[in-house]
């Protein structure tokens, strides 16, 4: 019997005329890890939904065809009933707590199972030490960080060990070292329980190396089922912005198969003799000249300042110290990421750069507005169409004119993604632009679109500084780096520099190349090894 | 109360003794009008929630009473024309016919400002050495639809909160300022309002996932017996009760505010005020004694 099985499955939302899925027939075995990837608005998370019994109890619409989930078709059976046989993780995670204590989550699920005292409060504890948040369990919900929230509404999702697990982005808000450490918890479960595993993300590079197939869909209908290398290669060929960057890394420098992790990658470069007898770093200035050019405008005096802060503190009413005497400088035009791992302190550097809160110390001087677009977009959204938010020329500007009369619920993330930044950028050109988590959720083609328009902006001589996660967005948009930790500025430096010599706060170019050349985009690594082969060609 | 093997006594002990003790305290403040009564009420109430750690949330809750109770000490002064110690006698205004400021008038106003800090105070203990997720659980087993809608709700508050916090700051990162005044405000509660319903759906989605709907009750005999701190805590509730009751029966602690104020503050007064305090403190301070042995 299949963990899940989707035969010839459509479903429609009500009110809505395209079908979110079409004709979908896939089978997920008992201990399989299979990853479910797709553009945005693909039918990723109707997919997951549809395998929880949401779609169609939860939310109507139409649906024909069946999908059975550990033998109990979603027919007859409702969430409730399938949640004796999977642990579902939907995307957002402050809606995927109920209790008020982190204990009580953890416990929830267990109780409504009927399970003893005893055998509650074991499985709270270990489940607890699975996900490393014992020392969460007697805090209020309330007081989580959003990274701290995921883990705990995955702890409840996993807590009565369910056969199948359903998650939905788990990873995007976490930081390179949770998302890591929960995906090898995922992996961990899967061999050790045997965990069936149906896992949907965009970052395939964190999870792609631990899949045993892959998923594709595309406008509702699935459209490849393969194992990751093979997935990889019909990805280059159909979808280019589903590859990975260790597989654009391979396809730039003509390399062949595509790799499906760093560690397949290497064995690869290995075998071409592509990693052998060449240091860390001694390639690097021929690798990223434009990360140097950009970089050596640091060192103009400070009072060119596009926004600075000196000696900036900042404490929370109970005394935790979240900033400690921090000082930065941006100037016009230059693009800085900002990163840390959860509750370093980066949203609260933002908002306190953006004048939004108040330093308990220290200082901000800005050359004029600073604008701040915060993780979700759909906050800014407050009027009932579109055009209400900002001017037609806004709309024009940001390609969302043919949109002025949809309500702005109605757009898609990405699209509301742009609105938003619309609304910051609108009127007085700002002299910087903060950016928090921008990528969250988004695809690779959303990505590209955000680049380009920071770099429109930072050419303008917009000073550009964006708190995130994700490693790839930093080595694509950023001339600096900024490691914040513990409240402090632990490193600043070129991207290149900071982003090639690590593991965690590393790209998957990087990490392939073991930092060598300081490449750390598919383009620098592929032009890196490019040379190496024309060198080792050479009589 | 989502409390540890480290915490203190009225956070260690079941919710249903904790609301008991709590309700007790709140319930003198709502019977008695007698000011020794109160102060001795308001003095078990901040002792426990000293004893217990949780003055902050008490501090608080009194902060935002003050001003509502001193609005009501004023209020009272200025509207009742009753009481015989006449301070000020502005006649005749139209629609308020004759108007006297009085002496008791303003002293039974601020008296009554000291109840309502009193109610309040009381109350925030209670919220916060209570556990709501273990009401909810006792409260499920009886009244599974009523729980449901708690649980959503108790929920909700705390998301839709956050929502209207992040959309204010989003608000004041437009470059207008979001624009200011009863309009802008509109905007905000209507739009919060408009993503209550999706987040309501959210949330209800997750109570299904989780098995709220198709929970099956626990095995038989799985209750846990009462442990020392639920016995201390059980037995000030029960002392505070008995208290309470016998004063509404016998009559004490008797308190007339016109036309003359008249206040019993006999032994027995003292006496039952000073018995108030003890029987609040008892199960704090004794628990946590008998614990540190």
């Amino acid at each position: 019997m299949s963990a899940l099985g989707f035969e010839r499955f459509s479903y429609t939302y009500p009110g809505k005329e395209r079908p979110a899925l079409r004709e979908i027939s896939v089978a997920i075995e008992a201990g399989e890890f299979v990853v479910c990837t797709g553009l945005s608005a693909s039918g990723k998370s109707t997919l997951l939904r549809a395998a929880s019994g949401l779609v169609p109890h939860f939310h109507g619409g139409a649906a024909s065809g069946r999908v059975v989930v550990g033998g109990l078709d979603t027919r007859d059976h409702g969430p409730g009933d399938l949640a004796r046989v999977a642990g579902t993780l939907l995307q957002d995670p402050e809606t995927q707590v109920v209790m008020q204590t982190v204990g009580a989550e953890l416990a929830f699920p267990l109780e409504n199972r009927g399970l003893s005292r005893a055998a509650v409060a074991r499985g709270v504890e270990e489940i607890a030490l699975t996900l490393s948040i014992a020392e969460l369990l007697e805090r209020p919900v309330e007081e989580l960080s959003g990274g701290e929230l995921q883990r705990v509404a995955l702890g409840a999702a996993l807590a009565a060990r369910p056969s199948l697990v359903l998650l939905d982005e788990p990873t995007s808000q976490l930081d390179p070292v949770a998302g890591d450490e929960l995906i090898w918890t995922l992996r961990r479960l899967n061999e050790e329980w045997g965990t069936a595993v149906l896992l949907i993300e965009h970052r395939l590079e964190r999870c792609l190396a631990h899949a045993d197939r892959v998923l594709v869909l595309s406008d509702g209908e699935l459209v490849c089922d393969a194992p990751p290398s093979e997935m990889l290669g019909w990805a280059a060929e159909h979808q280019p912005a589903l590859q990975t960057p260790a597989a654009r890394l391979f396809e730039r420098a003509g390399l062949r198969p595509p790799p499906s992790g760093v560690k397949e990658a290497r064995a690869t470069l290995q075998s071409h003799g592509l990693l052998d007898g060449v240091a860390p770093h001694d390639v690097g200035e021929q690798a990223s000249p434009r990360s140097r050019s950009r970089w050596s405008r640091r060192a103009q005096p400070a009072e060119q300042s596009a926004l600075s802060c000196r000696g900036l503190s900042f404490e929370l009413p109970d005394g935790r110290e979240v900033l400690n005497n921090v000082e930065l400088s941006l100037l016009p035009g230059e693009q800085t990421a900002l990163m840390g791992r959860n509750g370093a302190g980066k949203s609260t550097l933002l908002r306190i750069l953006a004048g939004l809160d108040d330093a308990t110390e220290g200082k901000v001087e800005s050359e004029g507005r600073v604008a701040l677009l915060l993780q979700n977009p759909g906050d800014y959204l407050i009027h009932e169409r579109v055009d209400g938010e900002v001017g037609a020329d806004v709309l024009a500007d940001f390609g969302l004119e043919d949109l002025a009369a949809s309500h702005p619920r109605d757009i898609s993330g990405g699209q509301r993604q742009r609105l938003a930044l619309g609304i910051v950028l609108s009127g007085e050109r700002p002299s910087a632009v903060l950016l928090d988590e921008p990528t969250r959720g988004m695809d690779r083609a959303a990505k590209g679109d955000l680049i380009s328009r920071l770099n429109a902006l930072s050419a303008a001589g917009t000073a550009v500084l964006v708190a995130t996660h994700d490693t790839e967005l930093a080595a694509a948009l950023a001339q600096r780096v900024l490691l914040l930790s513990g409240g402090r500025i632990v490193a600043d430096a070129p991207t290149a520099e900071v982003l090639s010599g690590g593991w965690h706060f590393a790209t998957e170019t990087a990490r392939v190349l073991g930092g060598q050349g300081q490449a750390c985009t598919p383009e620098e690594g592929g032009a890196l090894l490019r040379a190496r082969m024309t060198i080792e060609a050479a009589p | 109360m989502n409390a540890g093997s480290n915490s203190t006594v009225l956070l260690r002990a079941r919710s249903s003794v904790c609301a008991l003790y709590g309700f007790a305290l709140v319930a003198f403040a709502l019977a008695f009008t007698h000011p020794l009564v109160l102060l001795a009420v308001a003095a078990a109430t901040f002792g426990a929630a000293r004893l217990s750690g949780v003055q902050r949330q008490l501090r608080g809750a009194v902060r935002f009473a003050i001003p509502l109770a001193l609005m009501l000490a004023v209020i009272n002064g200025i509207l009742v024309r009753d009481g015989v110690t006449v301070l000020w006698r502005f006649g005749e205004l139209p629609l308020f016919g004759q108007l006297d400021l009085t002496g008791e008038a303003f002293a039974y106003g601020f008296l009554l400002a000291l109840r309502v800090v009193v109610i309040i105070a009381a109350s925030a203990l209670l919220v916060a050495i209570v556990d709501p997720d273990d009401v909810l659980r006792r409260m499920r087993r009886s009244a599974f639809r009523s729980a449901l809608t708690a649980a959503l709700a108790t929920r909700m508050i705390g998301v839709l909160t956050r929502d209207a916090r992040r959309m204010d700051q989003a608000r004041r990162c437009r470059p207008d300022g979001g624009g200011s005044g009863r309009r802008a405000q509109l905007l905000m509660v209507g739009s919060v309002a408009a993503g209550a319903l999706d987040r309501a759906v959210d949330v209800a989605a997750t109570l299904e996932l989780r098995g709220y709907a198709t929970r099956v009750a626990p095995p038989r005999g799985d209750s846990v017996p009462y442990a020392r701190a639920d016995r201390a805590v059980l037995a000030s509730a029960v002392g505070l009760l008995a208290l309470l009751i016998t004063g509404v029966v016998f009559g004490l602690a008797n308190f007339e505010p016109y036309p003359r104020i008249t206040v019993a503050t006999d032994l027995t007064e003292l006496l039952y005020a000073a018995l108030i305090v003890l029987a609040a403190l008892a199960a704090p301070i004794i628990g946590e004694r008998g614990r540190r042995r």
